[in-house]
């Protein structure tokens, strides 16, 4: 398998995303094991190619399509870049902002596809990467050896690279139409006035196992015992017991609390990537198989129900 | 207006899965079907736009054990045909699956073309491809995902339809797209809703699924399972043991120490 | 003896076009209007369409008004309107269901947690969505041996129906566990059904979920039809309503117990091994379906008398005067929209009744009771003046050696 390690810049309203930084991270890696350089693919938003000096350098392609994230726009400019420099690796980080692509490119390029990857090295040669199925409950490892491999990437592979460092540029003409088949139009807010999760130093996030949205109340208890707020991952706001603004994970806020209490969250990793990088993370659950287990700091097997009120009477007491 | 359901069935996992002997696959002994929980969303945003503006809505899905009741549930709930494509390998690989759809659906009596086709927007068992958007590419279609929201502005040739599309923090994206269109469904604008027991049973017994003949999709496996794990649970928590007011107890003196208490 | 094919019920079935036409329906034709069952129903302020106007509808022709209310999910047929009729009506027997099924069907929307238990029950036979595979490893923390049939299929007495709240739910597990200690304790051959097992039904039949119902006893009777047994026993108070009734009309015949029943029958081979004094002050809540429905008044006061040091106080609204928890009907799963609509939780109401008396333990005898009256406690800061026993756990706690005076 011979080519460049690619990773696809994902970018949003003017940030590069930390999953780009941990995929450039795991690309330096996976460069070295192929001896090639690493380059980044920044489709959209030129100004941030300053911000990706882990890679050897950056294609920057830009057009007025690329401003605000369109998979049909991405897609075909990626494809043609594809085709046109055959890199060995595509690192397309999953997020709902380059997900589309990883969906697209496959079919497109009639290349292989290992989602859901969590860590990823060469082997004789080939790509070999681990990838979590049936909402993290089993992994799998899988090799490939035809070029190009795309790889949807996880959270939490690397640690994120530096950012910055003024890489070398390449300026890449897109053939993009004026107006494609997908066309964005604008953005819809959330309503002001409710809690920025994002902006909290202690959340208790609630599950499935909360059972009842009556049970979220004993959630709140020990979220104001502690001084934060309540959160939730994504079945207990698809049910409306929580607003959106409440949510945690792929398609929610990402947070980095001082503290995440989850309670009753199994830990799929599409809720996983929202607060891994929490610093301190106490996860409960019923079931001792739980992946939420594998990202937490202390785990207990038990009822979140019962702990919850327990936990809350506990720092009741300690307060005195 | 014409838009198609895509259904595919992934295994259950509620129950415990189990690695078959050969070390690199699941048991399938041990699975229990079910249908993929975003394609439930797709069915169920496709009855809203039928209720909405009219439709006419047909079920998709290849042959797979407990595929039929999926089937006879979605027309119970509403939509009008139920397609079932025989004759495919079980569980097939995406793109496979991709293959053998674009290449039948034209094939069956009055069905294309259609304004819409709906499907969840990814699934647990997409390791190596997402149906929905690999059915696009196949189809030559413009394709949109993580789709929370769907509005027909003018169905037929030249038509659109005013997308939104889930971002973080509560944020969504509207978009214009094109129809004919893949829309790969993140959550219906309602959850799915319920149909009783009763009412199934009689669409078993009243209504028929089209059975046609597929082929093999013929997509060549450009990845190779090397080996099948359980990854390790609770490999790095720290677990606590004893009655709630013992682990209580414990974890103020984890969070005092820290401040945090 | 074994069980022999379901019979079908003879007769048309019951719609409501026919009903007020039909034996059981020309009764109600008997109706006063006097309003008792609005004045008794628990959610008589929430519920537009009591008995009373849902007979006055059906009378005047009106009955697509009633049914397109959600009102009726209300209804958690405890029993009292039918209790209190002056007529004797069978309202939770015969018109309820009807109405209720037809109210269900009409729902634009049903209520998300009882979708959700419907659609675990449906799939996985039991509201919590647990794996059928694990309904018997509640087993392996068993104090005795507990034989599963479906591993040894020997004939056996007592076929022990356990239910799902008692299978899966971990207080409902500590029932189950008492239970076994006590069958054990008294020399009784046992055996459950593991994981053939499915909910019985009761609860999604009386939401409205005929459809759910009938699959479900179809499943049940096929497997109960493989064993050999002497009489079914079951520690679910809705699960023994339905086999008294619905399930002894599709044909099933052997002999049909509460666990309350059968111990109190017992009373003689147990009483001498309740050695422990348990010093507490009791007060027992009468569950609807064994008290208000079957007149099981006494049993579980005698089991619960028959204690050492215990002590039985009576709550204001006691045996036929029993103010329902809430949970039937489909109630279990309806809390989130009782309260959308402004009405207090009933199982709450209870339980203030429950330590206005001032007893240390709310007893009561069915699996659902013991979660919902616990959550009560928590949620109105009781729950370190009282504790919720099932009246098995009490029995259990007091097997054994006595405590030192």
């Amino acid at each position: 398998m011979t080519g460049n390690v690619w990773v696809l810049a994902e970018h949003w309203r003017g940030r590069l995303s930390d999953l780009t930084l941990e995929a450039l991270a795991l690309g330096r890696e996976l460069a070295s094991g192929f001896g090639s350089p690493l380059e980044a693919v920044l489709l959209g938003g030129p100004a941030l190619a300053t911000g990706l000096g882990a890679a050897d350098k950056v294609l920057s392609v830009d057009h007025p399509s690329l401003a605000e994230p369109n998979p049909e726009a991405y897609c075909r400019a990626l494809a043609a870049l594809i085709k046109a420099r055959q890199p060995a690796v595509v690192l397309v980080p999953l997020s709902n902002v380059s997900a589309d692509v990883i969906g697209l490119l496959p079919a497109r390029l009639g290349a292989a596809l290992l989602n859901f990857c969590r860590d990823a090295r060469v082997v004789d040669g080939k790509l070999e990467a681990r990838c979590l199925l049936y909402g993290g409950k089993l992994e799998t490892t899988v090799t490939v050896a035809a070029a190009p491999a795309l790889v949807g990437l996880l959270p939490g592979s690397r640690p994120a690279a530096a950012t910055g460092g003024s890489p070398a540029v390449e300026a890449v003409t897109a053939d993009l139409p004026a107006e494609g088949r997908v066309r964005f139009e604008e953005y819809l807010d959330p309503a002001p006035g409710d809690v920025d999760v994002t902006q909290q130093a202690v959340l208790v996030s609630v599950g499935r196992g909360i059972q009842t949205q009556d049970n979220i109340a004993l959630a709140e208890d020990l979220a104001a015992a502690l001084g934060g707020v309540v959160s939730a991952s994504r079945p207990v706001i698809d049910q409306g017991w929580l607003p959106l603004t409440r949510q945690v994970g792929k398609s929610g806020a990402t947070v980095k609390p001082k503290l995440y209490f989850a309670a009753g969250i199994s830990g799929a990793p599409e809720h996983v990537e929202g607060m891994k990088g929490a610093e301190l993370i106490i996860a409960v659950n019923t079931d001792p198989g739980a992946p939420i287990f594998g990202v937490a700091h202390y785990g207990i097997v038990a009822d979140a129900l019962e702990v919850l009120p327990a936990l809350t009477d506990a720092v009741k007491a300690r307060k005195g | 207006m014409n838009v198609l359901v895509l259904m595919k069935m992934v295994p259950d996992i509620v129950e415990e899965l189990e690695i078959g002997a050969d070390g690199r696959s699941l048991d399938l002994d041990a699975v229990r079907p079910i249908v993929s929980e975003r394609d439930d969303h797709a069915l169920e945003q496709a009855l809203l736009l039928k209720e909405r503006a009219g439709a006419t809505v047909t079920v998709v899905a290849l042959e797979a054990p407990e595929v039929d009741e999926v089937l006879f549930t979605a027309l119970a709930k509403g939509a009008d045909r139920a397609v079932k494509l025989t004759g495919v390998e079980p569980a097939p690989p995406t793109a496979a699956a991709a293959a053998v759809l674009a290449a039948v659906l034209p094939k069956v009596p009055n069905l294309m073309p259609v304004d819409l086709v709906l499907a969840g927007c990814q699934a647990i068992d997409d390791l190596d491809g997402v149906l929905a958007p690999s059915l696009a590419e196949r189809l030559g279609v413009p394709y949109l995902g993580i789709v929370t929201g769907i509005t027909v502005e003018a169905a037929g040739a030249g038509g659109t339809a005013s997308v939104l599309k889930e971002f973080a923090g509560g944020t969504r994206g509207r978009y214009t797209v094109c129809l004919p269109a893949v829309l790969g469904v993140q959550a219906a604008e309602k959850p799915p809703r319920y149909v009783p027991v009763a009412k199934v049973r009689a669409a078993m017994k009243a209504r028929t699924l089209e059975e046609i003949p597929a082929g093999d999709g013929g997509a060549a496996q450009l990845v190779e399972v090397a080996a099948m794990t359980k990854p390790e649970a609770a490999g790095k928590a720290e677990m606590l043991e004893g009655d709630p007011g013992a682990v209580a107890a414990k974890l103020v003196e984890i969070l005092a120490a820290r401040g945090l208490a | 003896m074994s069980l022999t094919m379901p019979v079908p019920a003879t007769g048309p079935t019951l719609t409501l076009d026919n009903l007020l036409d039909s034996p059981g329906g020309r009764e109600l034709q008997s109706c006063i209007q006097c309003g008792i069952c609005a004045g008794t129903c628990p959610y008589g302020e929430a519920m537009d369409y009591p008995p009373r106007r849902i007979i006055g509808m059906l009378r005047a022709g009106l009955a697509e008004e009633v049914l397109a209310s959600d009102s009726l999910l209300f209804c958690v047929t405890c029993y009292s309107c039918m209790a209190k009729c002056p007529r004797g009506l069978r309202l939770t027997e015969v018109l309820l269901p009807l109405v209720k099924e037809q109210v269900f069907g009409r729902l634009p929307e049903v209520p998300a947690e009882l979708q959700k238990a419907l659609q675990n029950t449906h799939r996985y036979g039991n509201p919590l969505g647990e794996s059928p595979r694990k309904r018997s490893a509640w087993t392996a923390g068993s104090p005795v041996p507990v034989r599963v049939l479906a591993t040894d299929s020997r004939p056996v007495d007592v076929l022990w129906f356990t239910e799902c709240y008692t299978a899966y739910h971990p207080r409902g597990q500590d029932t189950c566990r008492a239970t076994a200690k006590l069958f054990d304790a008294i020399g009784v051959d046992f055996a459950i059904l593991g994981h053939e097992e499915k909910c019985a039904g009761e609860c999604a039949r009386l939401a409205g979920e005929t459809g759910l119902f009938e699959s479900l006893t179809d499943a049940n009777l096929k497997v109960l039809g493989k064993y050999e047994f002497a009489r079914l026993v079951t520690s679910g108070a809705h699960a023994y309503d339905a086999f008294t009734h619905e399930y002894r009309a599709l044909g099933f015949d052997q002999p049909v117990e509460h666990t309350t029943a059968f111990f109190a029958r017992r009373l003689d081979r147990l009483k001498p091994l309740l050695r422990r004094k348990l010093g507490v002050t009791v007060t027992y809540h009468d569950s609807c379906a064994l008290g208000r429905h079957n007149g099981m008044y006494d049993e579980p006061r005698a089991l619960l008398q028959a204690i050492p040091g215990v002590k039985l106080v009576e709550m204001v609204h006691n045996r036929v005067n029993a103010t329902c928890c809430g949970g039937g009907g489909g109630g279990m799963w309806l809390d989130t929209f009782f309260k959308a609509r402004g009405q207090e939780r009933l199982a709450d109401r209870r339980v203030k009744e429950a330590v206005a008396t001032g007893a240390d333990v709310l007893a009561v005898s069915c699996p659902y009771e013991v979660s919902r009256f616990e959550d009560s406690l928590k949620v109105l800061g009781y729950e370190k003046r009282m504790v919720v026993r099932d009246v098995t756990e009490l029995l259990a706690e007091a097997l054994g050696a006595p405590e030192a005076a």
